[in-house]
């Protein structure tokens, strides 16, 4: 168990700049996830903490020590790899054992360590198994172990549940959520499902060309996001964004967006610049109501599509030119290519001015 | 049906051809003077062992045996001992002007035997090695090793990166990625350039003939070639002692066969 902090990490390769000025916590024992679209520079800043990779500039921190110096074997910390990376010509048992060996630690250290993942990861049968004899999810399992036995500082995950199947993918996520509360261990995990990181992280980390977008706990990231990157990455379907400007009408203001138009009231305008502006809107699927709720702006909208995911429909509408999906929970006998009255309640609406977040006051009164 | 016939006879016709002439020598071999010198020739051998009694022992086969093992061995353990780690080098670390020196190795390679026996010749009177085995094993060493480092590299490139990574993260320097987990994987490829390097050692013959002059030191290509008859060319020990060289080769390539699997290995990553 250990603290981690990044200082000021830059990276570039051949003058492309993959990583600029990253500055993170990690506090003792949190599960903190990197989130981010592919080529995003995530398991290039989980290489660097590793030790893998050298950053061009900054330093990391473990327990308060600069390890820039140290290499990746010296800094105590165990690494699961998206692709497991089992060694093929060792048995599980001596997979789980290698990282010990290499460090010489006595032997009776080395079996009950094995024996502790083991029954912990439930993978006792498998030990004397070389690692093309077993399924992916026990693979994942075994590459799991071969973290645990080592007892790190800090445990590293790169996608480790990427090339599992969609079942699968949802058990080990459970049983990662449980192993960590019972290790109480430091994990950074890298991943690009927005799914894994709600459920698993107590901290998400949104990082989006190089740079954290927003590093907050699960449930802040998904009700204010930071920027309309993050407010779009997080959810599914994501928050509906609409690009518009925004102009004075009397004591209120005018939000247009193509065919959207929507008059927000005195009291957002407060929030928002006087002069006209450009602004993004946004408000997340789930949001929208097909009834009349108090304080809500109604937009009427042509159906395109619905679609039926069992639980709830996601209706996609169109407004002019203007995209917009809803989430509704029955059928309210909507027809594709009918009009549909969509209402947005206006405490729900996200605001983003020069790509960062305006938090807009409570409405109380309609 | 009709394209596989074609392709089995094909195929047939193939291997029937190239094995041909060896299988001559091999019919020739078990004959007696009289049937090789027979006209029409006589197809099949009655099956006499006394050209291989000759061959053995009437022209000394076991020392020139002996001197082929010697150097064909030394000249397969060394060049693997210096194109292993030049080649994981190659394949994996991070060498300025890599794909430069790969090529340049290319380049090497193809120089005509005849316009670097001079030179070799001169470096090795000035060393002393020539007419002795270590003399040949030299060159030999010299002009496989860009073979095998090519192999090698190949075979190291395919390994997949990230157990190198796990490996480090485990605890391994450059030295110990390399011999616990680069080397064990790749065996198939080390067996292949080992048996290539073999090979081409255990048949070459024109610097075995430049470089040894002595009947003691000279190796099985040379030896057999000079063959002495008393007044005509010795067919029958030439082949018989051809088969007996051929022997050793094709069993250690069997032996060896089963090493060169691949996908061996198969689990390191998702399969």
């Amino acid at each position: 168990m250990a603290e981690l902090e990044l200082r000021h990490i830059s990276k570039s390769f051949r003058e492309q700049a993959v990583l600029r000025d990253i500055s993170l916590r990690v506090p003792n024992g949190s599960f903190t996830i990197l989130l981010g679209p592919s080529g995003c520079g995530k398991s290039t800043l989980l290489r660097i903490i590793a030790g893998l990779e050298v950053q061009t500039a900054g330093q990391v921190l473990i327990d308060g020590n600069e390890v820039d110096h140290l290499p990746p074997a010296e800094r105590d910390i165990a690494m699961v790899f998206q692709q497991y990376a089992l060694y093929p010509h060792l048995s599980v048992r001596e997979n789980l054992a290698f990282a010990l060996k290499m460090r010489r630690a006595p032997r009776h250290v080395i079996d009950d360590r094995i024996a502790e993942a083991a029954q912990l990861l439930e993978i006792q049968p498998l030990l004397d198994r070389k690692p093309k004899d077993l399924s992916g999810g026990q693979r994942q399992r075994v590459a799991m172990g071969r973290a645990i036995v080592r007892k790190p500082k800090l445990f590293l995950f790169d996608e480790p549940l990427s090339n599992l199947d969609a079942q699968l993918r949802t058990s080990m996520r459970i049983e990662l959520k449980k192993l960590q509360q019972r290790l109480q261990a430091t994990m950074i995990y890298v991943t690009h499902d927005q799914v894994e990181a709600m459920t698993l992280g107590d901290r998400i980390v949104v990082i989006e060309g190089g740079r954290i977008r927003q590093a907050d706990d699960p449930q802040r990231a998904y009700s204010a996001p930071a920027d309309p990157f993050v407010a779009s990455f997080i959810g599914t379907p994501p928050m509906n964004l609409w690009e518009g400007t925004l102009e004075a009408q009397g004591t209120n203001a005018r939000f247009h967006a193509g065919g959207l138009m929507l008059t927000l009231p005195a009291q957002v305008r407060s929030a928002l610049p006087p002069h006209p502006s450009t602004l993004t809107l946004g408000i997340r699927p789930e949001d929208i109501s097909l009834e009349n709720v108090p304080r809500s702006l109604p937009v009427e909208a042509t159906v395109e599509l619905i679609e039926d995911l069992g639980a709830d429909l996601l209706i996609h509408c169109r407004v002019d030119q203007v995209k917009l999906v809803a989430r509704a929970y029955r059928h309210t006998g909507i027809s594709t290519g009918g009009k549909i009255r969509l209402f947005l309640p206006v405490n729900k609406l996200h605001a983003f001015l020069d790509q960062r977040r305006v938090d807009l006051p409570p409405i109380t009164v309609s | 049906m009709k394209g596989r016939l074609l392709l089995a006879t094909g195929i047939l016709a193939t291997v029937g051809l190239s094995l041909l002439p060896f299988l001559w020598f091999v019919l020739t071999s078990f004959k007696s003077q009289t049937e090789i010198e027979a006209a029409p020739p006589a197809w099949w051998p009655s099956g006499s062992l006394e050209f291989y009694r000759a061959a053995l022992f009437d022209h000394h086969l076991f020392n020139y045996a002996w001197n082929s093992a010697l150097v064909a061995g030394s000249t397969t353990l060394l060049a693997l001992l210096f194109a292993i780690p030049a080649a994981y080098a190659l394949a994996r670390l991070t060498v300025p002007g890599k794909q430069g020196i790969l090529a340049l190795l290319l380049c090497v390679s193809m120089f005509p035997q005849m316009a670097i026996a001079g030179p070799i010749w001169r470096l090795l009177d000035s060393l002393g090695g020539l007419n002795q085995r270590w003399g040949l094993v030299l060159p030999y060493v010299a002009l496989t090793l860009p073979l095998a480092i090519w192999i090698l590299a190949s075979f190291f490139k395919e390994l997949p990166p990230e157990l190198e990574d796990a490996a480090r993260v485990d605890g391994c320097g450059p030295w110990s990625i390399l011999f616990r987990i680069t080397l064990p994987l790749a065996t198939p490829g080390i067996f292949t350039a080992a048996i290539l390097i073999l090979i081409y050692a255990w048949n070459e013959f024109f610097f075995a003939l430049l470089i040894l002059t002595q009947p003691e030191q000279q190796t099985l290509p040379v030896g057999i070639a000079l063959f002495q008859g008393e007044f005509t060319m010795p067919w029958g020990e030439l082949a018989a002692a051809s088969v007996v060289a051929t022997l050793p080769l094709i069993g250690v390539v069997l032996l060896c066969q089963r090493w060169i699997v691949s996908g061996l290995s198969a689990g390191a990553v998702k399969g």
